[in-house]
């Protein structure tokens, strides 16, 4: 196996006394496709900024390509593509400047710069926003320039901190379909998301985060496999019945779950359980059979939903 | 690849250096000059004719009544030529602290715009030279017109006038380094308002329309210790050619005062941007 790209071992951030990211442990494989998730304040974009040598660690280990960000921050972020959470492009400059300026600051010659922005302008499918000015972009454009600013040094990993959060259904696809492209390429991507679905989407591994700490970590199917069952029934009583009638639930299911607007049942087979409930003699008004996700996984492990 | 080796073999002796510093504030003055295309021009321009006007109207204008006036080394010299060097002293002040200042206060509160810059492989001294830098090419331009203007006018009064172009990017530099070091403690835009308050009367009263002897002693004292007062001196010794020993003293002054300011500068955007 390929030594690591990224390792970080019992990391720790605290502002004064709270610890924004709690001892935490993973290790990232090149090529890999690694996601945080969790829900706000879990401590994401704080591990993403000690990673990408912007902020420095409170305590525990962390190395990035086999260098400690605490000595040699410079060289780890000239091999970085960051995406922040909040777009800070350069709104001072055009769209394709932004990227040419961008990729002097690593000190790359003007020649390849140049050559790289028109490539990664078409990348990010902006060909015609050249000349734009950034605050005329759309939401999903600047997003789009951000990760292709984040890609003028040919990095060998790329952080995104929640790359598509604010994006419309299309646009998010689109993004996906560049991630995919990069992944195929060999970058190591490492992503923060409150969607499950993008998590289910691109990442290969990911930890499950809950105020700084890790609560599970796997494979999108190996986690949903260890801690959901196959498929989940929602039922909806009206939000003053639900707690009362999931009274007379218990027994059905593997697990019964109470949310404020409806019950979740945790089964192998939805219908069979919904079944049960209407011999019961009970009446949702509306029923839903789905398979579990992540969402399920994350509401086992910390009683909570992840969008809250 | 060639890169992590490179940095291996170095060692980490400089790094704390390294760090701070990627030899590479010339990107960041690029995209200033860049930046500057799509800024208010007026701004510009005015930076330019405030100094030109003040010129015209008190040292001819007042001039006519004043006659003349002595400087600091007892020559007698013409109002005009008088108040010319200190209004070059007071724009270069004013233009590095306006680009140190305001214009940093907003990229670092509003654009995120250094947060951006150091999640390369920038340091923050790269950011605080390269902008630093762009305020001086400004300052220099500047200079060098009101220097032409002074030239028409008959108001350079000695061949030492050409060393006061280097003379006024030492001058800009300093206020330029400390001005940055200010604002990066600063929160609010109220605060930002105590730089102007600081200011005013520095310009009014740092010997710049009338000698100093005219203080009573202890006030001439605390003036002397004030940053304007060195930078009018500096230059009035170099334009009229009245220059002593003097003026190592002055030369001294802004040197430690671009020392500070940039260990604190470098300080703080670590702090706030690497924390
Ligand atoms: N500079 C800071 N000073 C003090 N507290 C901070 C700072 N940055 C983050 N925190 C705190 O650390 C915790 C984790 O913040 P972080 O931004 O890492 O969360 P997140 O998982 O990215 O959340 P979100 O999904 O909302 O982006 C929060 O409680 C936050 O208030
Ligand atoms: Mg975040």
């Amino acid at each position: 196996m390929p030594a690591p790209v990224i390792v970080a071992s019992d990391l720790t951030k605290k502002y004064k006394d709270f610890a924004a990211v709690d001892g935490i442990s993973f290790e990232v494989a090149p090529g890999e496709s690694f996601g945080l998730l969790g829900p706000n304040g879990a401590g994401k974009s704080t591990t993403m900024r000690m990673v990408g040598a912007v902020s420095t660690r409170t305590s525990g280990d962390l190395r990035i390509l086999d260098l400690d960000p605490n000595d040699y921050g410079p060289e780890i972020r000239s091999q970085l593509g960051v995406v922040p959470q909040a777009d800070n492009l350069d709104v001072e400059l055009k769209a394709r400047d932004n990227l040419v300026v961008y990729g002097r600051y690593f000190g790359l010659p003007r020649k390849v710069v140049q050559q790289r922005a028109d490539e990664l302008m078409a990348f990010a499918q902006l060909e015609d926003k050249v000349k734009a000015k950034v605050d005329d972009l759309s939401g999903g454009m600047k997003r789009r320039l951000t990760i292709a600013r984040a890609l003028i040094n040919d990095p060998r990993i790329l952080l995104l901190d929640e790359p598509t959060t604010g994006l419309d259904p299309q646009a998010r696809h689109i993004l996906w379909d560049r991630l995919f492209r990069l992944k195929e390429q060999g970058t190591t991507l490492v992503l923060t998301t409150h969607y499950m679905d993008e998590a289910e989407q691109l990442c290969d591994r990911l930890v499950v985060v809950d105020k700084g700490s890790i609560m599970a970590e796997g494979s999108p199917a190996a986690l949903i496999r260890q801690y959901s069952s196959r498929e989940v029934l929602e039922v909806r009583f009206g939000s003053d019945r639900n707690e009362q009638v999931a009274e007379q639930l218990a027994g059905i299911g593997e697990r019964v779950e109470v949310l404020p607007d409806r019950i979740l049942v945790y089964s192998e087979d939805g219908e069979a359980e919904l079944n049960h409930i209407t011999e019961l003699g009970l009446h949702p008004l509306t029923s839903l059979v789905r398979r579990s996700s992540l969402e399920d996984v994350f509401l086992r492990l910390t009683g909570r939903s992840l969008i809250e | 690849m060639s890169v992590l080796e490179r940095t291996r073999r170095s060692g980490p002796l400089p790094q704390s250096l390294r760090a701070l510093y990627a030899g590479n504030a010339r990107s960041v003055m690029a995209r200033g000059l860049l930046a500057t295309k799509s800024t208010n021009w007026t701004v510009v321009v005015s930076g330019f004719f405030e100094p030109v006007f003040y010129l015209l109207a008190m040292g001819f204008g007042l001039g006519e009544l004043v006659g003349s006036v002595s400087t600091t080394t007892g020559q007698e010299v013409s109002y005009g030529a008088f108040i010319a060097p200190a209004l070059l002293a007071v724009s270069a002040m004013n233009g590095a602290v306006y680009d140190s200042t305001w214009n940093v206060f907003f990229k670092m509160n509003y654009t995120k715009l250094y947060q951006g810059m150091l999640s390369t492989s920038l340091g923050p001294l790269d950011v605080a030279f390269g902008e630093i830098a762009l305020a001086l090419l400004r300052g220099a331009v500047y200079a060098t017109g009101f220097l032409i203007v002074m030239q028409v006018l008959g108001l350079n009064l000695s061949w030492l006038a050409i060393l006061a172009l280097p003379a006024v990017v030492l001058i800009a530099f300093a206020f330029a380094s400390f001005g940055m070091a200010i604002t990066s403690y600063m929160k609010t835009f109220q605060q930002m308002d105590w730089i102007n308050f600081v200011m005013l009367p520095m310009f009014l009263f740092s010997a710049t329309f009338y000698p100093l002897s005219v203080y009573p002693e202890w006030i001439q004292t605390v003036i002397q210790a004030l940053p304007l007062w060195h930078a009018v001196e500096l230059m009035r010794g170099l334009t009229t050619g009245a220059v002593d020993a003097g003026v190592l003293w002055h030369v001294l002054y802004f040197v430690v005062m671009i020392l500070v300011g940039l260990v604190f500068t470098t300080k703080r955007l670590r702090a706030l941007f690497l924390d």
